[in-house]
């Protein structure tokens, strides 16, 4: 996974609540075996006129001019800004890895669907909670920056700056800071607990026997 | 100090250690797998050299691509048209022969839904945890058992060590209190419920249903409750162990048997909330104030009941929320104050994790009978939601009431609920579902849903528009 330290970068509003993760990646696109290749697809629905397939060519496709993404002033965005309950719906990873493969790495909004936000951490994507009225003021100094608007995380300080100095600090569970700082496999990381594990499991057989038999 | 919740109970016998922060590395007792979410997890262990940590927990099946007409499904994989949806299915039964997961493959008389087989074989128990790469994993949670959707990384994560690493949530009851009034539903009552608290109310919960409502439920309507959790945010929903959970449970063939039986049922009997338990939150609905509901918007929480009105964003004082009800009416196609029984169909679907087990099947089918669906219906599915459910319908003579009266019955798969495969919307389309999901597109591009339960789909087939099932004859 990508390490997540500091990041600066150009912000796409999406202004918009319960922004599902049919929406950020329809389930034709689920069909792939693959985890990258999402990108071009990211929020098809919105970004396109057409009925999006599989393995098409999208620089072909016609696009909604009037969607974010599509517009001169947001090329090369990095940072989402979105509304409610971002992330809301199934529990599909293709969602964050459509993003990262567009090339978002931090998103903010007011709140975060659960499964959704958990996912984007597995990622090396950072999930960045503000209170409604920080993710207005930059909701507002993004409409009033001329040629966009460039946020700094910094994932250590726990902090976003803006371009006038405002600072906004947010809060993260440790572990999972942890992980992103460093680009961890968790996987490695849990099975160093492998004894702990097999303890654990040898007990809960005793107790619960009818829980191992075989079928 | 105060007694421990269903949810406290079922926390505390799987944490296999504790963080300082909170988080906990949980055991996880059943994992069920599809073919969307595992590949790239399977891909994972291969390349990192690992193996599954307990074949044994792990239980496989295809549901979202595969074919639902009966032509396609005599062939098998072969038969599967899209070359990409042959693929992941395909690539599911590789991954399990491979690594020697138990699955039920396509021609596999209990292939199914994979949230209609893991009860149906008995495959989730209460005090089990239940893991899977679908936000619906939830329905487990009726059993009495903690059940949640992960991601794909989870996956490879619960494959490779048989634990997650989470975060314990907060405990919210969710009480439905008196007796179910006639002709409204376990589906009625959970869409009320998100109706109520809101599509992100239970974010951060885990969700118990309780009082005489729920437990008046049959297993199969509590699985529909605990399904749609999801859609009220909460990652888990879950009810307390009765004699319902333990009469259903017998005899099915991953349930224990004998002396573990006894055993076990003694353990099951105290799978419930102590009397002190404190909760989070507490919401208290009552059942006579809930009617047959229908979504008429683009979020599960937009509903209402079906002798009301489309609401008028006009009438709504929070700016993002009226905006969000604007862009939701267009979206649908329906002006503010139209009744919602005038809203015209196109197209019915009975189906999916929500609905498509016996009983909704039976209830869809008492409506229809003797009847035929209206002639501006282009389609109404009927996708049982798994093979041992298809088998139970037919005995039934089922599949004959629903032909006779002009509906197609299929094979079972999640089918038009996500149409990953054939069977979707086309633009503009209306459609009357038992599902779960009535995002922009969910159904197919364009596609419009109402959410509604199987009693009320059935009858909004037959007349082309909603009906109230109370005034059905």
């Amino acid at each position: 996974m990508q390490a997540f330290t500091t990041l600066t970068g150009l912000v796409a509003p999406l202004e918009r609540d319960n922004v599902d993760t049919d929406m950020i990646i329809p389930k034709q696109f689920l069909k792939s075996i693959k985890r990258s290749g999402f990108g071009p697809n990211l929020f098809d629905e919105l970004r396109y006129l057409d009925e999006g397939q599989p393995d098409q060519d999208c620089s072909q496709r016609p696009v909604n001019s009037d969607f974010m993404l599509n517009q001169p002033r947001y090329q090369k965005a990095s940072v989402l800004l979105a509304g409610r309950n971002f992330g809301c719906g199934s529990s599909r990873e293709h969602a964050p890895w459509a993003l990262l493969d567009y090339g978002f790495r931090c998103i903010i909004a007011p709140s975060f669907a659960d499964i959704f936000y958990n996912n984007c951490f597995k990622n090396g994507i950072l999930p960045v909670v503000l209170p409604q009225a920080q993710v207005d003021i930059i909701f507002l100094a993004e409409k009033a920056a001329k040629d966009g608007l460039k946020l700094t995380i910094d994932l250590q300080q726990q902090l976003i700056t803006l371009p006038d100095g405002q600072q906004f600090s947010f809060n993260i569970d440790k572990f999972r800071r942890n992980c992103l700082l460093q680009g961890l496999d968790e996987i490695g990381l849990t099975l160093q607990q492998a004894d702990a594990i097999k303890g654990f499991e040898a007990r809960h057989q005793q107790q619960f026997p009818w829980l191992f038999a075989e079928h | 100090m105060a007694g421990k919740t269903l949810y406290d109970k079922l926390w505390d016998s799987h944490v296999v250690s504790a963080r300082d922060d909170g988080s906990a590395l949980l055991y996880i007792d059943r994992h069920l797998l599809h073919e969307v979410t595992s590949p790239q997890a399977f891909e994972g262990l291969r390349i990192a050299g690992r193996q599954p940590w307990r074949l044994d927990a792990n239980l496989a099946t295809p549901d979202h691509n595969v074919p639902t007409t009966s032509k396609e499904r005599e062939h098998g994989i072969a038969g599967i048209a899209d070359p990409i949806s042959q693929i992941q299915v395909k690539t599911l039964d590789d991954n399990c022969q491979h690594f020697g997961i138990n699955e039920f493959s396509m021609k596999d008389q209990r292939q199914g839904i994979v949230h209609v087989v893991g009860p149906e074989q008995g495959a989730t128990l209460p005090g089990m945890t239940v893991v899977c790469g679908d936000s619906h994993t939830s329905t487990h949670g009726a059993f009495a058992a903690l059940a949640h959707g992960i991601g794909t990384s989870e996956v490879e994560h619960v494959l490779a060590t048989q634990c997650l690493v989470t975060k314990k949530m907060k405990n919210m009851q969710v009480r439905v209190e008196g007796a179910l009034p006639n002709g409204v539903t376990a589906k009625d009552v959970v869409l009320a419920i998100i109706g109520k608290i809101g599509t992100a109310g239970g974010t951060g919960y885990a969700v118990e249903f309780a009082g005489e409502s729920i437990r008046s439920l049959s297993m199969e309507g509590r699985m529909t409750v605990c399904n749609m959790a999801i859609e009220a945010g909460a990652r888990a929903g879950m009810i307390a162990v009765d004699e319902t959970t333990i009469r259903y449970l017998q005899g099915r063939p991953f349930a224990p048997q004998g002396e573990q039986w006894e055993q076990a049922v003694a353990y099951w009997r105290t799978l419930v909330s102590d009397s002190d338990a404190v909760f989070d939150d507490v919401v208290t609905l009552q059942s006579a104030d809930i009617q047959p509901q229908v979504t008429w918007g683009t979020s599960p929480e937009m509903v209402a009941s079906v002798t009301s009105q489309v609401p008028d964003p006009e009438q709504e004082a929070d700016p993002a929320r009226r905006e969000g009800i604007h862009r939701a009416l267009q979206y649908m196609g329906l002006k503010p104050g139209m009744a919602i029984s005038d809203i015209k169909l196109d197209r019915v679907f009975i189906g999916s994790c929500t609905n498509a087990r016996i009983e909704d099947l039976r209830a869809a089918a008492e409506v229809v009978k003797g009847k035929h669906v209206a002639a501006t219906i282009k389609q109404a599915l009927v996708v049982p939601g798994s093979g041992l459910v298809k088998t139970q319908a037919e005995q039934e003579g089922l599949h004959q009431i629903f032909m006779d009266a002009g509906m197609e019955w299929r094979e079972p798969g999640c089918s038009m609920c996500l149409a990953m495969n054939a069977d979707k919307l086309g633009v503009g389309e209306h459609c009357a579902s038992t599902s779960n999901r009535n995002f922009e597109g969910r159904q197919g591009f364009g596609g419009r849903t109402h959410l509604v339960s199987p009693a009320m789909a059935a009858a909004a087939a037959i007349a082309g528009h909603f009906v109230d099932i109370r005034q059905w004859h």
